[in-house]
């Protein structure tokens, strides 16, 4: 039974982590029957265990929904689950490019976040239809008056009608679904067009390859149809089309106004790139569907296996992940104190420590990652302009004529009473000021242009525990600016120690210089031997630490009832021995390479 | 007949020191009970086939016992054993709870070594590590037990004390000095998990003397010692000639011994086991069982080697290379060439024909050094 186009509803859920996005979309399947209650292993949509620690979706996925409405008719409800952060911004986009109405979810005690806001706009640029849910209601501390405020006047939708809900009590959820068929407006684009499919997401299988996942905006897609990729013209022929139910149920066709997936023999995710448009091959769309960008990795850093005998399974769980992943971007990379390893490029930090963590607990390797650099623009005095992003092929300074650097705007919404601290933060991290609005009483929007390198440097942490985390972050790049940038080299025992090396504003140069020799004194064991630990811009010393020799390290007393315990003492010193890599004389434990993060 | 050294475990205090992490227990109700059970206990091992060449009763504090239980205990052990005839017969005593009557049993019972624990004449500071004692106590069990007869007599030493200066640590060992026991222990203070000194460190509140100054109390008593007539012979003991402790001896060079009582270790032909280590434990295994063995492991050749380089190092004389190879049937440079060459460019062993010891900063970095042999 076909359900017509005009009864077909896309949609998509903005909400801030832990607004309750993910319970919402739980009950939605529950009351549709799309699953069975005793089926839901809380909150479906987040199907790896890392994005359910985190509590945070990483990528977007799709689900089919029938919901028979009050008025008597069937609809077919696709839900466009969104990821919910910042570095994910441009899935975001693609995600809401591919619905007609949003749910703006929103925790009724705290409010709208930053996030939130941002990715609001994003939709009402898409025109999307917004349906404002307050969301846990049943709270003591639920604010629903405020909220409603809120929204009206920060993001200036009338909020009269705001649903008022708990998704977790399974209170307002037939009220939502009834909202999503009366207000979001059905899909327009008509079948009897050339195809165009959004792709929106896309998956690996061992099996079928990379599958896309799609919304078709015009035409019609079936199996033995040849299919065309608009951004690189490669052509596929269709194997398999279907829903997500929410596991994937094949079916005949998929037509204007419905989401889905496609299968075509494609072997690699690059091919399935998240904003490219599906064409049919033999009958090609003239345009394809606007607001197609190539996913650029913005932070880079070195990630090496501890154990040098690791390298090529790194490789292979790279190549793995990279799968799924055409974001992530990595090449073969050498360093004089960490052996092989490679070079890695992500959208964001929370991308990386995501990458970062897949590889350490789903692929068991132990890492040592070198601390993240932004990609800088060099114009050499040569008239050459180079892009670096690692700080060891960081021209000589008298090559230089200037360096660029990425810059952002960040949006970031706190409470009034931490407006002063923040903006202090904002100052050391080198933000130009733009300006500040008030969103209620008792409520900032702060932005400021800030170079990228400082907020991936321990920026969000900090900006957490000056306001007790109630403060929000969003940024946005806006572009490359000049700036006064020098590099700084370690040496350790007089050795440089490439994977140290940061680059940084040369006003900052001595105190971040002087935080990392503080910190590595701290961290490296004392030896034998005195050992100097320095900082240098160029042949210049500009901070220096002592590790003094060690003295002492002798057990006091061994009898007979000790010999087990005492082995296990000096085991335990062995083992810590072994997790060390070897810089010339001085062994130096891994932890010391992320220091260069952790400092400030 | 092999010989063989025999433990005795008396796992109970009246208090607890804060830097002790020994297995003790301050329930003197379960004294007799305890008891009974390491009396089963010994007449289980009686029909060992192996002649016992030292004894050391350990605590604990042995002399919390009275009279009467120290003297059945004795007679336990002299019933179940076949001993040497110059057995070596140790009991550790803390000042506070001997009386005459007490080192008259022991005495009797053929105990002929007093290891008193002293830990520093500096009273305040005794006061500060929990111990029970002061100065002016241990000085009247000292002179009471030489009149008893103890003619071999071990006092312990404890320095790098929380607050100790140099001074204060070699006044207490000079006025020991004067006392001339025969044998002197002297250890740098170690703070162990579970003690209430890690409590404190932890918090930041244990200020322990700087390493430079632990480590000068270290090289001064060395030589205050060896200008006193003691040989240094140990990483930590020191002994008038002829008095170095046999029962100690046997661990350091890897012979074999026995240890009964609750967590008493023993390596017999190979294989290491020891006992449960809670005292009802003990006491419930040796009623279900007469001993109270909870685990016991085989330890390959090259741990053994590890452990004969290991245990052999802690003395001054170091290993012997022929013994090794009596041993292991392999020569020791062959085994551990390249961690022996490491280390003797690293100036922490000497490595010459004959035999391989620490040298003077070996003595002070040791750990660095045992890690190497670990296999």
């Amino acid at each position: 039974m076909k359900i017509p186009q005009e009864r077909i509803r896309n949609f998509c859920i903005i909400a801030h982590i832990d607004h309750g996005k993910s319970t919402l979309a739980d009950r939605l399947l529950e009351y549709t029957g799309t699953i069975p209650e005793r089926e839901i292993k809380e909150q479906v949509l987040d199907m790896m265990d890392l994005e359910r620690e985190r509590g945070i979706t990483i990528k977007a996925k799709a689900v089919r929904m029938v919901y028979k409405a009050e008025d008597g008719h069937e609809y077919l409800l696709n839900l466009i689950d969104t990821p919910g952060h910042v570095d994910f911004n441009y899935e975001v986009s693609r995600s809401l490019a591919a619905c007609e109405g949003a749910l703006l979810v929103i925790d009724a005690s705290q409010g709208i976040e930053a996030q939130t806001l941002a990715n609001t706009y994003l939709a009402l640029e898409h025109d999307l239809e917004i349906v404002p849910v307050i969301n846990k209601i049943d709270l003591p501390s639920a604010q629903p008056e405020r909220v409603r405020r809120e929204i009206e006047e920060v993001i200036g939708l009338p909020a009269d009608d705001a649903l008022l809900i708990s998704a977790k009590e399974g209170i307002g959820i037939k009220e939502v679904l009834e909202a999503i068929v009366k207000k979001i407006p059905a899909p327009k684009g008509s079948e009897a067009e050339p195809l165009r499919a959004l792709i929106f997401d896309s998956l690996y299988d061992s099996y079928k390859g990379a599958i896309a996942f799609v919304r078709i905006v015009e035409g019609k897609i079936e199996p033995g149809r040849k299919i065309k990729m608009m951004s690189t013209g490669k052509i596929f022929e269709v194997t398999e089309v279907g829903i997500f139910s929410p596991e994937m149920v094949s079916t005949d066709s998929l037509r204007a106004g419905e989401v889905g997936y496609v299968v075509a023999g494609i072997k690699n995710v690059k091919d399935t790139r998240v904003g490219d448009t599906i064409t049919d091959a033999e009958n090609p769309a003239k345009q394809p569907l606007p607001g197609y960008k190539k996913a650029v990795p913005m932070v880079f850093c070195g990630v090496y296996p501890s154990d040098g005998e690791d390298y090529e399974k790194l490789r292979e769980a790279l190549e793995k992940l990279q799968l799924n992943d055409a974001s992530l971007f990595f090449e073969p990379e050498t360093s004089a104190a960490l052996g092989f390893g490679f070079r890695c490029g992500f959208l964001g930090l929370l991308h990386m420590e995501i990458v970062q963590e897949r590889l350490e607990r789903e692929y068991g390797i132990n890492l040592i990652t070198t601390a993240p650099s932004v990609v800088y623009k060099i114009k050499k005095t040569n008239g050459e302009e180079v892009m670096v992003d690692n700080p060891t092929n960081f021209p000589e300074p008298s090559k230089i004529e200037h360096i660029e650097e990425p810059y952002v705007e960040a949006s970031i919404m706190l409470p009034t009473e931490y407006v002063g601290a923040v903006m202090e933060l904002c100052q050391e991290k080198r933000g130009n000021f733009k300006d500040m609005q008030y969103l209620s009483e008792k409520r900032v929007l702060l932005r400021y242009d800030m170079p990228l390198s400082e907020i991936i440097y321990d920026f969000f942490n900090q900006l957490k525990s000056r306001t007790k985390g109630y403060a929000s972050l969003d940024y946005e790049v806006i572009g490359y600016r000049k700036s006064d940038l020098c590099k700084v080299d370690i040496l350790i025992n007089g050795e440089l120690v490439d994977a140290l090396s940061f680059i940084v504003h040369k006003e900052k140069a001595y105190t971040r210089a002087r935080q990392l020799v503080e910190k590595l004194k701290e961290v490296i064991p004392r030896h034998l031997f005195e050992i100097p630990i320095q900082a240098a811009i160029g042949g210049r010393i500009i901070a220096r630490e002592t590790i003094k020799a060690l003295r002492k390290n002798v057990l006091a007393k061994c009898y007979g009832g000790d010999v087990t315990r005492k082995k296990k003492l000096l085991e335990k010193q062995k083992e810590g021995k072994k997790r060390m890599r070897q810089l010339g004389k001085v062994e130096v434990p891994q932890e010391a390479f992320m220091s260069v993060l952790k400092m400030g | 007949m092999d010989t063989l050294a025999l433990y005795i475990h008396i796992p109970f205090c009246i208090k607890r020191c804060a830097y002790c992490d020994f297995n003790s227990y301050t329930e003197l109700e379960y004294v007799p009970s305890y008891l009974d059970s390491l009396k089963r206990e010994i007449s289980f091992y009686s029909n060992i086939e192996k002649r016992i060449s030292s004894i050391y009763i350990g605590g604990g504090t042995p002399t919390v016992l009275n009279e009467k239980e120290l003297s059945s205990l004795i007679d336990a052990i002299h019933r179940a054993f076949n001993l040497s005839l110059d057995l070596e017969f140790t009991i550790e005593a803390n000042p506070e709870t001997v009386t005459k009557e007490k080192l008259e049993v022991l005495r009797e019972g053929g105990v002929n070594r007093l290891s008193l624990g002293l830990q520093s004449f500096n009273d305040e500071l005794l006061k500060a590590i929990g111990r029970i004692h002061n100065a002016e106590g241990f000085l009247k069990i000292f002179f009471m037990a030489r009149e008893a007869g103890f003619n071999n007599i071990n006092v312990d030493l404890i320095f790098g004390l929380p607050r100790q200066r140099v001074e204060d640590f070699l006044n207490s060992l000079r006025k020991l000095l004067d006392l001339s026991p025969e044998h002197v222990s002297c250890y740098s203070l170690s703070v162990e998990e579970g003690t209430k000194f890690y409590e404190l460190k932890e918090k930041g509140l244990l200020f322990l003397p700087s390493e430079d100054e632990e480590r000068m109390m270290y090289h001064s008593a060395r030589s205050i010692l060896e200008k006193g007539g003691y040989s240094h012979y140990e990483i930590s003991n020191f002994a008038k000639p002829g008095r170095e402790c046999k029962h100690n001896l046997v661990y350091w060079t890897y012979g074999e011994y026995l240890g009964l009582g609750a967590g008493a270790h023993s390596f017999m032909d190979g294989v290491r086991f020891y006992n449960a280590y809670g005292l009802k434990d003990y006491i419930e295994k040796v009623k279900a069982k007469g001993e109270a063995v909870e685990s016991r492991e085989r330890i390959s050749e090259p741990e053994q080697q590890a452990e004969f380089v290991i245990l052999g190092l802690r003395l001054i004389e170091g290993i012997n290379k022929e013994i090794f190879y009596q041993r292991f049937k392999k020569d020791i440079n062959l085994v551990y060439g390249k961690v022996l060459e490491k280390l003797e460019e690293r100036g922490l062993i000497v490595n010459d024909k004959k035999c391989v010891r620490l040298t003077e900063k070996g003595l002070d970095l040791a750990n660095e050094v045992f890690v190497e042999f670990l296999p």
